[in-house]
């Protein structure tokens, strides 16, 4: 049986591990491939790496990173944000990201999904939809988009992607608990797996959003402040009774 | 020792290339067959459709290089869609080297793409896989093998029923899983793998 995962999310900025408040004051934590290479000994599943830059005129940092990371990580790791066109996301995984995940880019154009399912397969192909009070937003949370997350989950899913990676972005940054009605009603709704996202405070809500049919859940802030809590978290989620990896 | 990484132009063999390094071999990323031929181990590896893989190596004549290897009982070694092109053909679509017999068939489960950690369970008593019973490994596939002959299986996983995680046939072996990506479970696969080829 498949395990449930549990995979730490870093923001990075031109390269770097950063840590801000709202994508301002913007703290430099660190090396990106040292910091991931820690989580992984420490057993995350998974990484994700996203690029909160907001231009990307220059990916070349992103690249060196996603180039360094496939040679130095022993477990696989997604990329994202700023992912815009078929090329951004070829450029990514030529360059040995696992995965890519493709946010407004693909909202506004789900052609992209499949182009990037063609040449890498659905596996490598990660839908990213924020969502508040069920509707789609983007921008952060500033616009909503008029769509309904589980149909757009649906649509997704149809145009290639293998993964969806589903944020409440106003449970985000709270650590209450993962927004569970979102997470179980595109669960639900897709045959592939969905990764819970935003809201993450301790080793029950993970258990919810697995409860509620995620196969995986997104942690940020709570393994940041203390790495250590990573092991903790996967232990209490197995003596709880959860097939987790240990 | 040296082992040739097939390069069909897709895909990114970096964290292969390395992993095998980590391992204790040399590994190369080989495009043309006479390489492919003459290393005492040649891998391939691979993401996405079989289609595209099978046509890459064609391109280069390293279909036939690897036909040629096992003819002379020479290792191969594929992982993911590599050990998926050992097959005789896709249900996606593609032919693949055929040297196991059997089909690639879409994956039957609630959740498909099968995605993440797995348990190994050992079926058949396997060099390539000492250590490993019982083990977890990192998946990613929407598609897979289903041999002809249920003895080459040597490990499976449970996901919506038994799904065939390595196979084995004399100088023929290969893993549905990642082993560059299953940690240090993935660099034991690899390190064993090394020592099975110099002693098919």
């Amino acid at each position: 049986m498949v395990k449930k995962r549990v995979i730490p999310c870093l923001d990075v900025a031109g390269g770097r591990v950063v840590k801000g408040v709202r994508f301002e004051h913007l703290r430099d934590m660190g090396d990106p491939v040292e910091l991931a290479t820690r989580y992984s000994e420490l057993g995350a599943d998974e990484l994700v790496f996203l690029d909160i830059t907001a231009t990307l005129e220059d990916r070349g940092p992103l690249l060196d990173l996603v180039d360094r990371a496939a040679a130095e990580l022993l477990i696989p790791f997604t990329v994202g944000g700023g992912v815009r066109s078929v090329d951004d996301g070829l450029a990514l995984l030529r360059a040995g990201a696992d995965k890519v995940a493709l946010n407004r880019a693909a909202l506004e154009e789900p052609d992209l999904l499949s182009r990037l399912a063609d040449a890498f397969g659905s596996q490598a192909v990660v839908c990213a939809i924020d969502a508040r009070a069920g509707e789609v937003v983007t921008h952060a949370g500033r616009n909503p988009r008029g769509r309904d997350a589980v149909d757009w989950a649906r649509d997704a899913v149809e145009h290639g992607a293998g993964e969806l990676l589903v944020t409440s972005i106003d449970a985000d940054g709270t650590r209450d608990g993962y927004d569970l009605e979102l997470t179980g009603s595109i669960a639900d709704a897709v045959p592939v797996p969905v990764i819970a996202s935003g809201g993450a405070g301790c080793a029950r809500h993970l258990a919810e959003a697995y409860e509620a049919g995620a196969d995986a859940a997104l942690i940020a802030s709570i393994v940041h402040e203390r790495p250590e809590r990573l092991p903790e978290l996967k232990r209490e989620l197995a003596e709880d009774g959860w097939p987790i990896r240990t | 020792m040296r082992v040739a990484v097939a390069d069909y132009g897709a895909g990114n063999l970096r964290s292969l290339c390395a992993a095998l390094s980590r391992a204790g071999a040399e590994p190369f990323v080989a495009t043309e067959a006479g390489e492919v031929r003459e290393a005492p181990l040649a891998a391939v590896a691979g993401v996405g459709h079989l289609a595209n893989a099978a046509a890459g190596l064609a391109l280069s004549g390293v279909d036939e290089a690897l036909r040629d290897r096992v003819q002379y009982e020479r290792p191969v070694l594929g992982i993911c869609v590599g050990m998926q092109l050992l097959f005789e053909g896709s249900d996606e679509g593609g032919t693949g080297l055929g040297l196991l017999a059997g089909r690639v068939t879409r994956l039957e489960a609630v959740r498909v793409p099968h995605m993440g950690w797995n348990t190994l369970v050992v079926r058949n008593d396997s060099a390539l896989l000492t250590g490993l019973d019982g083990a977890d490994v990192y998946f990613a596939h929407s598609y897979a093998a289903r041999p002809a002959d249920t003895d080459v299986v040597t490990a499976e996983v449970e996901h919506g029923g038994p799904v065939v995680a390595a196979v084995e046939e004399g100088a023929v072996a290969g893993v549905q899983f990642h082993p560059e990506r299953s940690g240090p479970v993935g660099a034991r696969l690899l390190a064993n793998a090394l020592a099975w080829s110099r002693s098919v």
